[in-house]
Formats: C-alpha cells, sequence, structure tokens
C-alpha cells in the first residue's frame, strides 16, 4: 500500500469538490482531491448545463435565486472558459400562468436579479423558432456552463498552488483516530493498488452519495436524497439563447443552447440510488411535450442522447419524502463535529453547480475555523487556469479553429470537429483516460453519430501511440460505445433511430466488435457505476 | 433587417434538415470540388457538420465559398439533407458580414451586363477576346484571364422576335417561352431555334418580357436583391394568362423558378409556386409530348458522333436525361453521354480568378472526354455550362434543341 501526507483530503470529483481543491490550495493547505471514477462523471457531468441567472428561485428559494445572480456574474468573469453567456429569456407560453409575470419581475426586482421585459415581436426576431403564442418576454442574464471545463479548470488553478487530483481513487475506508477523521484508504482503479491518505482533516463533497462516505466515517443518518432528472440533448441549437418557461418551477421548463446541442431539462423523482438511474420512456416523451411548448416542432427534431443525473437533495423534514422538487435546493453542510462528536469531517450537500465557488469556499471557511487557521478564501480574485484571457466560449471555435488548421490535422471526431492532435496531446497527458473520459474533456462522440465513426478512429490512434496494445484499445472502444448506448436506447424515434441502424450495422455488421480481442485491465471502476 | 410576410426564415427550413445526416459521407465521395482541391473543406463538412456551429451572423469558416454551387451533394444524400442549399445560405450569411467583392456584384447581374454591352457588342466582344483587356479585369475586377465570356449577339432576342412578328396561332396550344438573360443578349439563335422547335410541334410561342430569375445573386450569397429579381419575373411570366406552361431553355434558371427560390431563398408566394408548377426544361417538354405520341418525329438523318453532357443543375429538376432521349430519334446521330460530372464553372464560380484553376480540374475529365472525341459539337443544355466547354476545348458547343432544329430541316 502506498501512503500519502496532506493537510487536506477533498472526496468527490465534481465542481464542488474541485473548488474546494482549488479554494484550499490557494489558502496554502495542501489539498488533495480523490475521486471514484473520472472528474465530472456523477452529477455536475449531468445536468443540463445551465449557468443559472437566478430567474428560476426568485420565488421558491429567494435566497438561492441572489446567490446565483452574482455568482454567474463572477463566473463569466473568472471562468470564462468554461462559460458562454448565451443571455436568457423568460417567456409566458400559453400554457402557463399569466398572473406570474408579475410576480416573477417583483421577485427578481427583490431578489437582486437582473431582469428586463422586451417586446414579444423582438424575442421572436431573436429566437425565431420561439412559440410564436408567447405573450410576454424577459431577458435575463442566463449562460450554458462546460461542467467539464469548469472542473478542469479549478483543477489546473489548484496544481499551480500544489493541490493534486487523483483519478479512479475510490475510497474504501475513512480512517479515525478516535473521535478524529484521519485521513482515507482508496482503491486504484488504474494501478490495482490500495492508496493510504494521511490527513489533518477530511471535506465530504460526494453529492448524492455523501451519505455513503458519512456511514463509513461512522457518522450515520446523513440522508442525501438522489433526485433524479433526465434531460435529452438536441442535435443543434433550436435556440441561441437559454429559454425558461415563466411559470413556478415544474418539468421540462427549459431548454439550455449549450456546445453544440441544446438540452431540455428536467424532471424530478426521488431514486433509490445514484448509481441507478432510469431514463423512463414515459419522461423522454414528457421532454418532448414540455419542448414543444417552447419550440414548436421540437418533437419532430433529433434527440441525440439522453441522459439521467443525481441532485444531491438534503432531506428535509418540512416536506414529503417524494417531494424532491420543493427539498431544498440551498446547501447544507454538516458539522460532523457538531452532529456525530466526529471532528476532523465536515459534509458540503445541495446546492447547484452555478454556486459552487461560494460553496466551496463556505465549506472551506467552516474547516479553516475548526482548523484555527486564518486564511481569507481568493476564489472571486483570480481567473481559473485557462481563463486568463476572459475570453469565453462561443459555439463557433471550433470551427473557426478547424479553419486554421484542418489542412495540417486530421479531424477524428467529425460531430464535434476534434482533431488528431487535441487527441494526442491528452493520451500523452493522462495515459491512463478511458474513451468517456476523453469525452468529458474533448467532446468524443457528443455529437449526432454517438461514437458510431470516432471511436475507431480513437481506437487506432491510442493503439498506434504508446497507449495500449491491441486488446487493451479494443476493450476502451467497446466500452466507450456500451455507454454511448445508455444515452441513446431511450430516445430512439425519427433519425436518430437511422444513425443507430448505421452506427449498429458498422460495429457489429461490418467490425464485428463484439468478437474483438480484450483486455482486462481497463480503468476500473465500482462495479455498480455506470459510466 | 426587415423581411416580407412571404419570406420564410430559409435556415429554419433547409437547415432542419441537416438532423437528417448520417455521417455516411456519398456526399463527400461526389462532390467534384473536393475531388480536386484540399481548400473546399467537403460538403458534409461546410453542410450539416459546420451547421451546428453557425449562428448566422458570425462567419469563420470561410473556405465554404470555395463550393460551387452545383448541387450534386443535396441530389446524392440519402437521408434528405439539403447539403447545397444550406451551404448557399451560410455564404450568404458571411458576404452579408464580410462584404460583398465588386466583381461578386457585377457579374451576378447578367441583364445589367447585357443591356449594357447591347449596344456596343462590337467593342465588348473585341474587348473580351483580348488579351491584355482581359489581363486588366483579372487584376481589378477578379475574373480570371481565361475564363469563359458570353459573346454578345448584334442584335437582342427582343429586337430579333420584333422582326420575326407574332408566333402563329397553334394546333396544339399556346406556350410561355421563359429565356432567362444570356438569351436575350447572347444566346439569341438558340432561343429563336426553341421557338422554332416548338412553333414546328404546333404551339403558340409567347415571349413576355421578362428580367433575370436572380439565380446569379442567389448563388453569389444576395439573397435580398435575388428575391427582388425572382418576384419581378414572377409577375412578367404570369402577366399572359392563367395556366399556361412555361417552357425553359435555360437548365439553371427553370430550376430556380421549380425549386431554388423557394428552397434557397425562402420566398414563401403562392405566385411563385405557380409558377413553379407550370415551369418545364425544353427537353422535359418535348419528351411529355414524345410520351404522349405528340411530337412529330418527321426528323431527317444527321449522322455525327457527339458528346452530351448532362449539367448538374440538371439533377435538380428530377427528370433524368430528356435530351438523351430526345436525341435518339434522330436518325444517324450517335450521342455519347459525357460521363463526367461537372464541367466545373458552376454558374459564376468558375469565373472567379480564385476558383478558376479549381473549376478547370473539375471539368478536366469531360474536356478530355469531348476533345478524344473530336466532334463537330459538343451538346449540353446549359450555356454558362456550353461556353465553359467550347472556351476549354474550342469544340462549339450547342443545346440539344439545335440538333432537333436540324434534324427538323429548320436549319
Amino acid at each position: 500500500m502506498r501512503s500519502l501526507e496532506t493537510d487536506v483530503v477533498v472526496i468527490g470529483g465534481g465542481a464542488t469538490g474541485a473548488g474546494v481543491l482549488r479554494d484550499a490550495s490557494m489558502r496554502g493547505l495542501r489539498t488533495i482531491l480523490v475521486e471514484r471514477v473520472d472528474l465530472g462523471q456523477g452529477t455536475t457531468g449531468r445536468f443540463h448545463g445551465l449557468l443559472h441567472s437566478g430567474g428560476r428561485y426568485v420565488i421558491s428559494d429567494p435566497h438561492s435565486a441572489t446567490e446565483c445572480a452574482q455568482e454567474t456574474d463572477l463566473l463569466s468573469r473568472i471562468a470564462a472558459d468554461a462559460v458562454e453567456m448565451t443571455g436568457g429569456l423568460f417567456v409566458t407560453t400559453p400554457h402557463d400562468d399569466p398572473e406570474y409575470a408579475d410576480t416573477f419581475v417583483a421577485g427578481c426586482h427583490a431578489t437582486g436579479v437582473p431582469v428586463e421585459e422586451i417586446p414579444v415581436a423582438q424575442a421572436l426576431r431573436e429566437e425565431p423558432r420561439l412559440n410564436r403564442g408567447i405573450s410576454r418576454a424577459f431577458r435575463v442574464n442566463d449562460g450554458s456552463v462546460d461542467a467539464w471545463r469548469l472542473i478542469w479548470g479549478n483543477v489546473r488553478s489548484a496544481e499551480a498552488y500544489g493541490g493534486r487530483a487523483l483519478t479512479y481513487h475510490w475510497v474504501t475506508r475513512v480512517l479515525r483516530d478516535g473521535d478524529r477523521v484521519s485521513g482515507v484508504v482508496c482503491h486504484d482503479g488504474i494501478s490495482g493498488e490500495d492508496v493510504r491518505i494521511e490527513a489533518g482533516f477530511v471535506i465530504n463533497a460526494t453529492g448524492a452519495w455523501a451519505g455513503q462516505i458519512a456511514t463509513m466515517a461512522g457518522c450515520h443518518g446523513v440522508e442525501v436524497v438522489p433526485g433524479r432528472g433526465i434531460m435529452i440533448a438536441m442535435n443543434h441549437r433550436l435556440v441561441g439563447q437559454v429559454i425558461n418557461r415563466c411559470d413556478p418551477p415544474g418539468d421540462g421548463d427549459i431548454l439550455v443552447p449549450v456546445r453544440t446541442v441544446c438540452v431540455i431539462g428536467t424532471t424530478d423523482t426521488r431514486a433509490d440510488s445514484p448509481d441507478d438511474l432510469a431514463i423512463p420512456r414515459d419522461e423522454v416523451q414528457q421532454m418532448l411535450d414540455a419542448g414543444e411548448v417552447l419550440v414548436p416542432g421540437f418533437r419532430q427534431a433529433r434527440a441525440v442522447h439522453a441522459w439521467a443525473g443525481a441532485r444531491p437533495l438534503v432531506r428535509d423534514s418540512r416536506v414529503s419524502e417524494s417531494d424532491t422538487r420543493h427539498m431544498s435546493r440551498g446547501m447544507s453542510i454538516m458539522d460532523h463535529r457538531e452532529r456525530d462528536g466526529v471532528s476532523g469531517l465536515l459534509t458540503i450537500a445541495g446546492g447547484k453547480a452555478t454556486t459552487y465557488r461560494l460553496m466551496a469556499k463556505n465549506i472551506v471557511d467552516a474547516m479553516c475555523a475548526q482548523m484555527g487557521v486564518d486564511r481569507p478564501c481568493r476564489t472571486a480574485d483570480e481567473p481559473l487556469a485557462g481563463s486568463e484571457s476572459g475570453v469565453g466560449i462561443a459555439i463557433t471555435d471550433r470551427l473557426r479553429d478547424r479553419e486554421a488548421d484542418r489542412l495540417d490535422d486530421q479531424i477524428i471526431c467529425e460531430c464535434e470537429l476534434m482533431s488528431r492532435t487535441m487527441l494526442t496531446s491528452l493520451l500523452r497527458d493522462r495515459p491512463s483516460v478511458a474513451f468517456d473520459d476523453i469525452r468529458r474533456q474533448l467532446r468524443l462522440g457528443m455529437g449526432p453519430c454517438q461514437g458510431g465513426f470516432c471511436a475507431y478512429r480513437t481506437a487506432g490512434i491510442a493503439h498506434d501511440g504508446e497507449h495500449g496494445d491491441i486488446a487493451r484499445a479494443n476493450g476502451l472502444m467497446r466500452m466507450f460505445l456500451t455507454n454511448r448506448w445508455i444515452g441513446l436506447h431511450s430516445i430512439l424515434f425519427g433519425d436518430q433511430v437511422r444513425q443507430a441502424a448505421l452506427d449498429d450495422w458498422i460495429a457489429r455488421g461490418t467490425l464485428d466488435v463484439e468478437h474483438l480481442p480484450e483486455a482486462d485491465a481497463l480503468p476500473s471502476r465500482p462495479a455498480e457505476v455506470e459510466a | 433587417m426587415t423581411r416580407a410576410d412571404d419570406v420564410h426564415d430559409p435556415p429554419e427550413l433547409m437547415r432542419d434538415s441537416l438532423d437528417h445526416c448520417v455521417k455516411c459521407t456519398i456526399c463527400e465521395t461526389q462532390c467534384p470540388v473536393a475531388a480536386v482541391t484540399p481548400l473546399f473543406a467537403g460538403p458534409k463538412y461546410v453542410g450539416p457538420q459546420a451547421e451546428r456551429y453557425r449562428t448566422g451572423d458570425r462567419s469563420v469558416d470561410h473556405t465554404l465559398d470555395y463550393c460551387s454551387s452545383c448541387g450534386i451533394c443535396t441530389h446524392v444524400c440519402p437521408q434528405g439533407v439539403k447539403i447545397a442549399e444550406i451551404n448557399s445560405q451560410a455564404r450568404a450569411a458571411m458576404k452579408k458580414e464580410r462584404g460583398m467583392p465588386l466583381r461578386d456584384r457585377i457579374i451576378s447581374r447578367p441583364t445589367l451586363m447585357g443591356r449594357i454591352s447591347a449596344p456596343i457588342y462590337p467593342i465588348v466582344n473585341w474587348t473580351l477576346g483580348f488579351r491584355p483587356a482581359r489581363k486588366m479585369m483579372q487584376a481589378v475586377l477578379g475574373i480570371h484571364e481565361r475564363a469563359p465570356m458570353p459573346v454578345s449577339a448584334p442584335r437582342t432576342l427582343r429586337r430579333r422576335l420584333k422582326k420575326r412578328g407574332q408566333s402563329p396561332p397553334g394546333s396544339r396550344g399556346t406556350v410561355i417561352y421563359f429565356h432567362g438573360c444570356s438569351a436575350e443578349y447572347y444566346e439569341v439563335e438558340n432561343s429563336l431555334k426553341v421557338i422554332d422547335v416548338l412553333e414546328h410541334n404546333g404551339y403558340r410561342v409567347l415571349t413576355p418580357r421578362q428580367g433575370c430569375c436572380g439565380l446569379p445573386l442567389q448563388t453569389n450569397g444576395l439573397f435580398d436583391d435575388s428575391r427582388r429579381y425572382v418576384r419581378r419575373l414572377v409577375s412578367q411570366l404570369q402577366a399572359p394568362g392563367p395556366g399556361i406552361p412555361i417552357i425553359s431553355s435555360s437548365t439553371s434558371c427553370g430550376l430556380m423558378l421549380k425549386r431554388e427560390a423557394h428552397e434557397i431563398l425562402g420566398v414563401d408566394d403562392p405566385s411563385l409556386a405557380d409558377i413553379g408548377s407550370r415551369t418545364y426544361d425544353v427537353c422535359e417538354f418535348l419528351l411529355d409530348l414524345h410520351d404522349r405520341g405528340e411530337l412529330r418525329t418527321d426528323f431527317q438523318p444527321v449522322p455525327e458522333r457527339v458528346p452530351y453532357h448532362p449539367p448538374c443543375q440538371l439533377r435538380g429538376h428530377g427528370v433524368g436525361t430528356p435530351a438523351l432521349e430526345l436525341m435518339r430519334l434522330i436518325p444517324g446521330l450517335e450521342v455519347e453521354e459525357s460521363g463526367a460530372v461537372c464541367c466545373g464553372v458552376a454558374g459564376t464560380y468558375g469565373l472567379k480568378k480564385e476558383k478558376y484553376d479549381v473549376a478547370m480540374a473539375v471539368g478536366a475529365p469531360l474536356f478530355e472526354k469531348v476533345r478524344g472525341m473530336e466532334p463537330p459539337v459538343a451538346v449540353c443544355d446549359s450555356e454558362i455550362c456550353r461556353w465553359q466547354i467550347s472556351t476549354a476545348t474550342e469544340v462549339p458547343a450547342v443545346h440539344p434543341v439545335a440538333l432537333l432544329h436540324r434534324a427538323y430541316g429548320l436549319s
């Protein structure tokens, strides 16, 4: 067993964990983040990508609304590389309560959420596909965020301050020294060995999995209810701005343009386990119907992928157990010294990606107070790694980049315009990556063909370099294709059926990928985790 | 920008078709431009792929301008993606953003060019045939010095028709002849042959005054002007009366009325739909007559062996190759299909200095075929393709109707 020693261990490689890693590192604490699989493989990588203006919460959760407004403004500057300030509209469709609009505006004013009513004609000019029956339109400061870029930006920033992120490190034990948590033991899924990390403090930032970690530390009864929500990505941007229904929060009330797609979301149902999230057909239909209200013709548009995420909702005794939409979306910090008599451990859950930085600040503040360290948070003061120029994401970015280099560089993923150089540099930096890890960082296979062509090219290049032998490359390719399928089978209608048929003919008919020799030693993951 | 109510948002109509792309790459294998130059990224790339990255107001992929708009990609797509149309719209957005070269403004207005040249045609023809003048045109305007240029006719079609007198009442009915602007100023003889052949088959031929269909403006991305042109033409062609078949001898201009004004420019006008639905390519019309047993077949033998090149735009009509079938009715005439994809000129594409070499490379297999046969003439339905073929091969090129005209003993 390897041993490491550090000041702080952060468990969980989502936005919150990465934010904590950066915050603590910037305060001069030696910090190690451990993540059981890849960064952003949990809830942060499974939402609709909205950077909230706050408008959605002005009535239901005014405090969150104000936090969202402030953090969105801040992130558009310090995390520009991960953010596209698309702008957003709240629109009153014929299905919405017309009374709500005035309540909404009053709520925005009360919470400091910038809002401006614009003429319906202007909204329709800006968004020609929008339901022409809308009666009012309000401009808000929504954006969209590439969750993986956000996480990696935090990790790279933290690294500059000495922080480290260990992926594929699955916590198997939380170490106790009497009443004090003193570190963790992880299983390294890549090397296969166990790693013991002694630490002065442990932060449990595992979101919907927080109860499991707390239990390992002997702190029982931490109930974080996984609120399952499904999302569907449509083949291209049907709208250029975030479109919100101007109505109390409900299912399928938002359409978010993020990178090359637009995402309709979401549903909200209590799940038994965050590792077993279904994508039921009836919810898919429900999302398509909801999309139809915002953009007529939505049902005929092409859906390319569906997924489900688990909101970490902290159990609130005031609402019924099954009513996850009304559980607190605010952040909760659990002080286990106070709650369980166990020191050296704090749990954070709840909140949302938009406020990840604030959550990190609050919990690191709480930790510093317990450690007796007096160092202020500086995460709002400097840009994340990669965001120094302050230039945000634009939809045209990759087309512009390929326009410049396509004569000299091969394009591997044609849908997402990922070049060979992008791929080979990532393979050089992270030789042990799975293809899904490449997907999260470079968008491999996230376009309409869903890996139907690029998976084989990537396997060839992975094998061609020093990334692995044939058996390993085959295994990675098959794992990737299998995982893509998880998000496809529930949306097989219209154009995506034709694609799936062609992909299947190539995969099984022409290449017989099911019978290729395959290696055993792939990046391992806990058995219950799907990619 | 304000839009008339009868213009739908063209990106909406065509852009939605990008959802049908399954990345099969069939379009890329058939694109004549991508086959000869890497400068063009190919129809799948600039079409359904790149369109996902476009906003309509920010152009970043300027090499899409290397698309010649030949339309083969749309034609071969088994999934129904309107690839060429997506490209045309993206190019229009690009030119709107980046501004339009003077050259593109000039060459996209053939009626204007024709009207200016007509009174001074000998000077214009001499200038266009004069190498130093062409060198200057290339330097100043960017029109390639060796690109094909039309020869202005001594008298315009309108003046010739005045002299010819009205078409006599026909035993079979009346048709409207939509000749297009090249016929008015350059291809006057050919237009008269079309009228002769129609009259020979028992039709009274009306030739109302008519302007440009706006196609060159459309392929050069000047959509607003193009819409104005096509609307005016539609009302001119409606003038003689309802329901009269409209016969076109210009493959591309006919296609503009049949499909492109609606599909690319987004004109949603019932009168355009009416005109489009009764527009026929002349060979399509004559072959229909033959299928009904109404075409006169009093052909004299034409003992020649000629190459026939079906122009790219003909595919857009979806009528097969009616000219080929008609010419095969002529005794003694041996017609060999070119087997080539495209002559390269694609409207105004091959005239441009920076695209000339690409256009010539695209057309190379066709030119080789034509030269190899050493024919008295080459045959092609589209006038600009004919100019390209004859300039490149020095073999005169004629419309298929010219051969029918001869076989009928009319010339």
